[in-house]
């Protein structure tokens, strides 16, 4: 199963994107868990230091910003491929 | 058409839109107030409403211009090369980077406790990394746009150069004097893994997209602060006497730059919404450094990312750091009031 976290420590923008994460799992039909991760520890060891970043299948595919639903989703079938 | 063509295209297209009703803006608005409305010209009222009618579509455009722009610039600086470009940097030159790079680097204060950390835990000084956190909120582009559209090019060359002077001052003083101890304890345990950075891989087509998302989401936050801020500049213009604040926040008042500080600091506000207060205090006589001291106060030492740092710093430090800021915008404050 797909594994997508987002990193951040509960702003705003962070919960934006978690949001979106859940939507575009859902419009893909996919099986994946989506998980905010909010300790600092964690989201160090991926070397993130622009929050929100997204983490899919333990690769960070992006950092600092809330991308588009459309990106989300092309990043997603891009871990999948 | 291959991609990148289409996109200059697009831009070019943009651009020359721009430019036309940036041109047409001013002759529009005064047949629009003027021979539409029928306002008699000369008259206060008159005058307000075509000041009104102008300044906030000048205003706009002006910031989506440069909204776009810095955006763009932005996308080729991450976090992660900020840190790489400032590893190894001494004090002093390090400093004067790590301000300067605070000004481009996408930052966000809610990121200011991952970025604390990754700057530390990589060797790079105190003091630096302080530069960096200061610089960064305190040189605000919507600053820039509603000072440059305000006051013109000088004042708002005068905000960036003393928003680079504090940052830089603050980050050697705090690196001077040698405040590591008072950073928590875990900041210096936590393992940090290698940086994920694609600023230098993006291509055009992405850069530009992402300026766009950014005009869309800046306007859409700033315009009513923007709208409301100009009503009520038009408003005071008239009806507070000329020099009304000259006796208390002129130049004579040596006591004005550290009060207005004061009463900036605990203050929180975007920059959309202090800057029609500055223009009202500049134009009935207070001077421009103490306004311009108030102005950062306001928009650069936050109660928010304040209690966001407080993660990292022990209660000491984060008093050193409010301390050492607001002593550097007051003496700033004083600068400009005495060479201007």
């Amino acid at each position: 199963m797909l594994s997508i976290k987002v990193l951040g420590s509960g702003c705003a923008n962070c919960h934006k994107v978690e949001e979106l994460a859940k939507q575009a799992v859902a419009q893909l039909g996919i099986e994946a868990q989506v998980e905010l991760v909010t300790d600092m520890q964690t989201i160090m060891r991926y070397g993130v230091m622009g929050t929100p970043g997204i983490v899919i299948n333990e690769k960070v595919v992006s950092t600092g910003r809330v991308p588009a639903l459309s990106q989300i989703t092309t990043m997603i079938t891009t871990a999948l491929a | 058409m291959n991609q990148p063509a289409r996109v200059f295209a697009r831009l070019l297209l943009a651009a020359i839109a721009w430019y036309i009703a940036y041109t047409i803006l001013q002759p529009l608005t005064e047949f629009l107030a003027f021979d539409v409305l029928r306002l008699e010209r000369g008259s206060h009222l008159g005058e307000s409403i075509a000041f009104f009618l102008y300044d906030v579509p000048k205003i706009l455009l002006l910031l989506s211009a440069m909204i776009f722009l810095i955006t763009l610039l932005r996308t080729f600086f991450s976090a992660e090369r900020t840190r790489r470009l400032l590893g190894g940097k001494r004090q002093g030159i390090g400093n004067v980077l790590a301000a300067m790079l605070g000004i481009v680097t996408p930052f966000c204060s809610c990121s200011a406790v991952p970025l604390f950390i990754g700057f530390v835990e990589s060797g790079i000084p105190l003091g630096v990394t302080f530069s960096f956190l200061i610089a960064a909120p305190v040189i605000n582009e919507v600053a820039i746009v509603l000072l440059f559209g305000l006051f013109g090019w000088q004042i708002a060359m005068l905000y960036v150069a003393s928003g680079l002077t504090i940052a830089i001052i603050a980050g050697v003083v705090i690196g001077q004097l040698r405040l590591e101890r008072y950073v928590e304890d875990f900041v210096w345990q936590m393992q940090v893994g290698a940086a994920h950075d694609d600023s230098l891989a993006l291509s055009w087509e992405e850069r530009v997209a992402r300026g766009w998302d950014a005009v869309r989401d800046i306007v859409k936050k700033v315009w009513l602060y923007v709208v409301i801020g100009i009503a009520v500049g038009a408003g005071i213009h008239g009806y507070v006497p000329t020099d009304a604040l000259a006796e208390v926040m002129g130049k004579s008042a040596w006591w004005s730059v550290p009060v207005a500080v004061l009463i900036g600091v605990p203050l929180y506000s975007n920059a959309a919404g202090v800057i029609p207060i500055v223009s009202a205090l500049i134009e009935k006589g207070a001077s421009l450094g103490t306004a311009l001291a108030f102005m950062m106060a306001v928009i650069g030492l936050s109660l928010p990312e304040t209690i966001i740092l407080r993660r990292v710093l022990k209660p000491q430090l984060i008093a050193v750091f409010i301390g050492v800021v607001a002593l550097a915008i007051i003496l700033t404050g004083y600068l400009f009031n005495t060479i201007l």
